[in-house]
């Protein structure tokens, strides 16, 4: 009786959406392209997305209990991060990686920043940044080949514990077009192998039909709207195939939106809710921002692939995106707006 | 007894209570620029602790006899003095690490440390008195840089002044060797500072 009688501010909208439920959806969102990823690369890959969720969802719950704040461990943000960070890493490093990846990307990136809703910067991707300059050789060349034969416990029996290979972009960065023609086959070829995942590259990389996948569900779900994907995926598509080629108007917009982790970071790590616009003329600009980032770091920059410091950089603009593009109020004051 | 007492706390604030950079949160662009190695670190400590002694003597001696309008001016001249002298005889005597340490050397004539214990305590107290507060912020400094130069030196590039200590097998941290290394280590530093002085119950401002 007493609860009906309650009074209290708004909003009065009733929804059984929670930070909890959307947080596990997403996870779960990431659990087929990483199955995947397991038959196409062997079991290390699930070794190393197991370690990289556990110390993520550890660090969380020692960094609130060290911070006095209520350890909310089970809302499956910091299993969402752990799930990210394992996404964008090499499959081929060692366990220590991820877990010092957990203890950059939780406790210095999101708690000591304030704890989640708070934090400027994408936890997944901060853990990834610091990773790459902390150790430059096994963040780049860790890469496993991927299995021919399905032969997923080859990791255990063999003596070798990883054959590296280069990633696709790298190999188009550093060799040029006709030696990636040569490794990966005819446009076509390559758009499918790379649309259904076997090559070699992060988890996060290889199956692109998996990860549209998921985000239309979450789309559907209205858990993310299309503004940032689109955007962002057009800009890298535009720009790439008006400066991608080796004349103006060239580029292939196509292979630029399948390699690489333009799939993944259009779909799961820009739309994080904590660390981008809120407003869509924002989420629109900000999208397009990182876009071109990306474009401008994968043609021109020392990187062969450019999304992880696009979304970097334009993360803390979000907070300004907002400020700027501010819906205009139904009724101005009297004598207009100021 | 009691000038022997206020002698000995002077001596004691610069190493806990007033150490800098952690509690003073003054001189932090040497303590990030130049601590990539503990050899770094102690040399720019040292520089710096020989210069805020002398200079803090000097102007002391001299408080009664500058004008208070002008006094920024004559600080600098002073302090601008004893670091050319301390740049020559690190050339002449220590070149490598001064070729290490750069314009760090000279950029000592703008450290906040030097001109605020200046201005803070050698402005208002004896000479004596001044220089040990400078020695014993200066040690404090040389302490604290050769801690942050250590930590980053092991961790990102597995060696200690120079020798290797870490096996072989061990991958060097390079992120801490890098620029965001040194203001993690610096943060991470005072946090534990900071938690301990909670732990202990001390009172302590911040500056």
């Amino acid at each position: 009786m007493a609860g009906l009688l309650n009074v209290s501010v708004s909003p009065h909208v009733r929804s059984s959406e929670s930070v909890e439920k959307i947080m596990w959806t997403v996870v779960a969102c990431l659990v087929p392209p990483l199955l995947l990823s397991v038959f196409v690369f062997g079991i290390q890959v699930l070794l190393i997305a197991g370690v990289s969720v556990i110390s993520c969802m550890a660090v969380e719950a020692i960094s609130q209990k060290a911070l006095g704040r209520p350890v909310t461990v089970k809302d499956g943000s910091a299993a969402l991060t752990g799930m990210l960070m394992a996404f964008v890493i090499p499959p081929g490093v060692s366990f220590l990686l991820p877990i010092l990846g957990a203890v950059m990307a939780i406790y210095i990136g999101k708690h000591l920043l304030g704890g989640i809703g708070y934090n400027i910067f994408n936890p997944a991707l901060l853990g990834r940044a610091f990773l790459l300059a902390t150790f430059p050789v096994a963040m780049t060349t860790a890469w496993l080949v991927p299995l021919t034969d399905g032969a997923i416990f080859s990791y255990f029996n063999s003596g070798v514990d990883a054959v590296t290979t280069a990633t696709p972009l790298a190999v188009m960065k550093e060799q040029g077009m006709d030696a990636f023609r040569q490794q990966f086959g005819a446009p076509s070829e390559i758009y499918a192998s790379f649309f259904l995942g076997w090559r070699p590259g992060c988890i996060g990389e290889t199956s692109g039909l998996l990860i549209v996948l998921g985000g239309l569900y979450l789309m559907w779900r209205r858990y993310i709207t299309w503004h940032i994907p689109v955007s962002l995926l057009g800009t890298i598509g535009l720009l790439t195939w008006v400066f991608g080629g080796e004349t103006l108007f060239t580029g292939d917009p196509l292979l630029a939106i399948l390699t690489g982790g333009a799939l993944l970071g259009a779909f799961y790590m820009a739309t994080d809710y904590v660390t981008s616009p809120s407003s869509k003329t924002g989420q629109m600009v900000y999208g397009a921002g990182i876009g071109a980032l990306t474009v401008l770091i994968r043609l021109k920059g020392g990187y062969p692939e450019g999304i992880c410091y696009a979304i970097l950089l334009m993360n803390p603009l979000s907070t300004v995106l907002d400020n700027w593009f501010k819906p205009k109020r139904f009724a101005p004051p009297i004598g207009g707006e100021k | 007894m009691r000038s022997t007492q206020k002698f000995g706390e002077t001596l004691k604030a610069g190493l806990w209570k007033r150490i800098p950079p952690f509690r003073l949160v003054l001189g932090l662009c040497p303590s990030l620029a130049v601590t990539q190695s503990a050899e770094n670190g102690f040399g720019m400590g040292v520089a710096l602790a020989l210069v805020v002694t002398l200079s803090s003597g000097i102007i002391s001696s001299l408080r009664n006899i500058i004008p208070s309008k002008v006094r920024i001016a004559s600080y600098i001249v002073i302090i601008a003095t004893l670091v050319s002298i301390v740049e020559i005889l690190m050339k002449a005597f220590f070149f490598p690490l001064s070729e290490q340490l750069g314009i760090y050397i000279p950029l000592i004539v703008v450290n906040c440390i030097v001109l605020g214990r200046a201005e803070g305590f050698a402005a208002k107290n004896p000479p004596l008195i001044s220089m040990i507060d400078g020695l014993s912020v200066g040690v404090g400094y040389t302490i604290s840089l050769t801690l942050i130069g250590s930590i980053r030196e092991i961790f990102g590039k597995g060696e200690w002044f120079g020798m290797q200590v870490m096996g072989q097998s061990y991958e060097p941290m390079t992120f801490l060797v890098l620029a965001p290394g040194a203001f993690v280590t610096i943060g991470i530093l005072l946090g534990i500072q900071n938690l301990f002085s909670r732990w202990r119950g001390e009172k302590f401002v911040q500056g």
